[in-house]
């Protein structure tokens, strides 16, 4: 670190106040010796550059002054109106901390659910990204809970880490209202990353929660919207860790760790001032201790967490998902599990399935017609695969029916670089689907007749429908007409 | 280099680094922009973006703030530090007194927040995409939310009822020492 920094080191500002200040003792003065050359020169907001005697207002330097002169009507009130003694480095950087571990696992395993709609065959929403992606590459069929756990991962700790995102943004609140708002270019540009930060993660937030729960009350494409709003808020998520990563470690090791768990609400004080204007000039009383703040924000995540997991649990204890839309009784029976799309919203009439039913397959210039009994006449093989689903919850059924490699076969292509298999369905984006090599032979992938022991059910996709491991819910398409097995990509 | 680096500082008012990571954030968010600017709702998706930070910012942060505030008057747990009006030997009613406004933000907090997720299923909005998803008719989950919450606040208030036994219990053995 270059020397002039002021990470780690205001002790210029550390000297302002005495050791221990008073607060929290009802039966004690209170005093603030730290009144205004606490007012830290909120200086170089960033990387903490200390720019020198020439004071820290960028060019042009008459105009940054003199916004600096003119402060609005009320806002010395609000500077000093901030009371909570939590608030400060330390606190920040922990939640930050939380953030900087969970979010990159939540922004890669949602670019891995990106990957699994294998966007080489132009079937991922939304489909021009550019350079906006993941490198190429062919998603895996194993293990066969790969997706289950990436998309799993994606939307849960999504929810999980709502309550620390909201204590992270309550803890630097005060920073949205100083004044000024800006001392040079530097700081107007950063004040604009984090508008995009923090706009970013409410943005995700919220049409993820929506989606999850069907609510498209936004009216514009989810997919679109929450892939193209990810990218924003990783690219302002990088500037802000770059520029505040010392800061945050500064902060953490300002105290030995665990120190904070030692301290009790009597014995909490506010932390020393600092170059953000982080801790309050005039800190009240705590009514909490750091640690009780942070096992309440803790606490919250433990509870979404108790309520999330069950959508991924079969069994009775998937009614835990009690306000989640998959932790809804799905009925009985073998077919008694959730469905992605009804028969009835597909718009696939009895008649579509009836014994008039034929599926189609193509393949190196030959087409072979099966019936339904023709399909249970071939060797069945069966398997027990999780079925997941971008909206976060998913289940774990046996499955029986032709493996799809038999078909190729079949078909005339014993070894196929690709198979799209198209439903019954007229419309809708997932009436069709590609697949790729590997999961054309992959000994479990299979065109499903039955499911537990049992007919599928028409919501489930009766007469036929594909299952292959670790393939997204929406492209194990349902009411399969016809497969078209391709001998070259 | 140095002193180029210097004058940037100066006029800019941070180094290099600053610049050009501020700059491919910039890069990215332009290129996304102009993506997104081709399709008809992207004037709905900045505004919801734009949306969410003013919602959060001026409006759900002040209205829990004052929430809050209000709650401390109620208690009675001063939030500006003022020695005046804790006479000294008080110490264990206002320690009872801010144990009664933790016992009630806890699970204020907690009901709000499970409020704020599980917002869609607690309105029962969507209805028509929760048939066609799920084959099930969307019922509100507001009683079931109310049932979690009122729960949350009964938790809480058997809690504070055994703190604040055991608290008479050993002042009344060990008056006045005791502080909280």
């Amino acid at each position: 670190m270059a020397p002039g920094r002021w990470v780690g080191k205001p002790p210029v500002m550390r000297q302002t106040r005495p050791p221990g200040p008073t607060v929290g003792h009802d039966d004690q003065e209170i005093d603030h010796p730290i009144e205004e050359e606490a007012r830290v020169p909120a200086s170089d907001p960033s990387a903490g550059e200390r720019t020198g005697p020439a004071g820290d207002h960028g060019s042009p330097r008459a105009l940054w002054q003199a916004l600096d002169r003119h402060r609005p009507p009320g806002a010395d009130a609000v500077t000093t109106g901030w009371r909570s003694p939590l608030r400060g480095p330390r606190l920040t950087s922990f939640y930050g901390l939380v953030l900087l571990v969970t979010l990159p696992l939540v922004i890669v395993t949602g670019l891995l659910d990106y990957a699994a709609y294998s966007p080489q065959f132009g079937q991922a929403f939304p489909f021009d990204v550019g350079w906006l992606r993941l490198p190429p590459f062919d998603w895996p069929t194993r293990p066969a809970w790969l997706f289950q756990l990436t998309q799993g991962l994606h939307v849960g700790l999504g929810i999980v880490i709502v309550p620390v995102v909201l204590a992270k943004l309550w803890s630097v609140v005060p920073k949205l209202f100083d004044w000024p708002p800006a001392r040079s270019v530097a700081q107007v540009l950063e004040r604009l990353s984090l508008l995009l930060l923090v706009g970013g993660i409410l943005f995700q937030i919220a049409t993820g929660l929506l989606n999850t729960q069907y609510a498209y009350v936004f009216g514009f494409d989810f997919y679109t919207a929450h892939y193209f709003g990810a990218w924003v808020f990783t690219a302002a998520l990088v500037v802000h860790v770059v520029l505040k990563l010392p800061r945050l470690v500064t902060a953490l090791r300002s105290r030995p760790p665990g120190a904070e768990l030692g301290t009790p609400r009597a014995a909490t004080r506010p932390e020393p001032p600092d170059p953000d204007g982080l801790v309050p000039v005039r800190p009240g009383p705590p009514t909490v201790s750091r640690r009780g703040a942070v096992a309440l924000v803790g606490g919250g995540s433990l509870l979404l967490a108790a309520l999330t997991v069950g959508q991924h649990v079969d069994g009775p204890l998937r009614r835990t998902a009690w306000l989640l839309p998959r932790g809804q009784d799905p009925g009985d029976g073998p077919n008694g599990f959730q469905i992605n799309r009804s028969a009835a919203a597909a718009g696939i009439r009895p008649a579509d399935t009836g014994p008039g039913w034929r599926l189609t397959l193509r393949g190196g210039g030959r087409t072979v017609t099966l019936d339904r009994a023709g399909l249970l006449a071939m060797a069945q093989h069966t398997a027990r695969l999780p079925i997941a689903c971008v909206e976060g919850w998913s289940t774990t059924q046996t499955w029986t029916g032709v493996r799809l490699r038999d078909l190729a076969a079949l078909a005339g292509v014993p070894d196929p670089a690709a198979a799209h298999v198209e439903s019954l369905e007229r419309a809708g984006l997932f009436r069709q689907a590609t697949l790729q090599a590997n999961q054309v032979r992959d000994p479990d992938s299979l065109l499903a007749l039955r499911v537990n022991g049992a007919d599928l059910s028409a919501d489930h996709g009766f007469p036929a429908r594909v299952i292959v491991p670790a393939l997204p819910g929406v492209h194990c398409t349902k009411w399969v007409a016809s497969i078209e097995f391709r001998a070259d990509g | 280099m140095g002193e180029l680096f210097a004058r940037l500082r100066a006029a800019y008012g941070a180094g290099p680094r600053h610049l050009l990571v501020l700059l491919l954030c910039f890069v990215v968010t332009g290129w996304v922009a102009l993506r997104v600017a081709g399709e008809a709702t992207a004037g709905r998706m900045l505004l919801w973006f734009v949306g969410a930070v003013i919602l959060h910012d001026l409006v759900l942060f002040p209205l829990y703030a004052l929430l809050d505030r209000g709650l401390r008057a109620a208690v009675g747990v001063p939030a500006r530090p003022s020695p005046s009006d804790a006479p000294s030997g008080d110490a264990g009613r206002a320690a009872a007194r801010l144990a009664l406004l933790n016992h009630v933000r806890v699970p204020a907090l907690g009901a709000a927040l499970l409020f704020l997720v599980y917002l869609p299923g607690v309105l029962g909005w969507g209805a028509d995409t929760y048939r066609a998803a799920t084959g099930q008719e969307r019922t509100p989950l507001l009683g079931r939310w109310l049932v979690l919450s009122g729960a949350l606040f009964l938790l809480s208030a058997v809690l504070w009822v055994i703190r604040w036994v055991r608290w008479r219990t050993v002042r009344g053995s060990r008056e006045p020492a005791e502080r909280g």
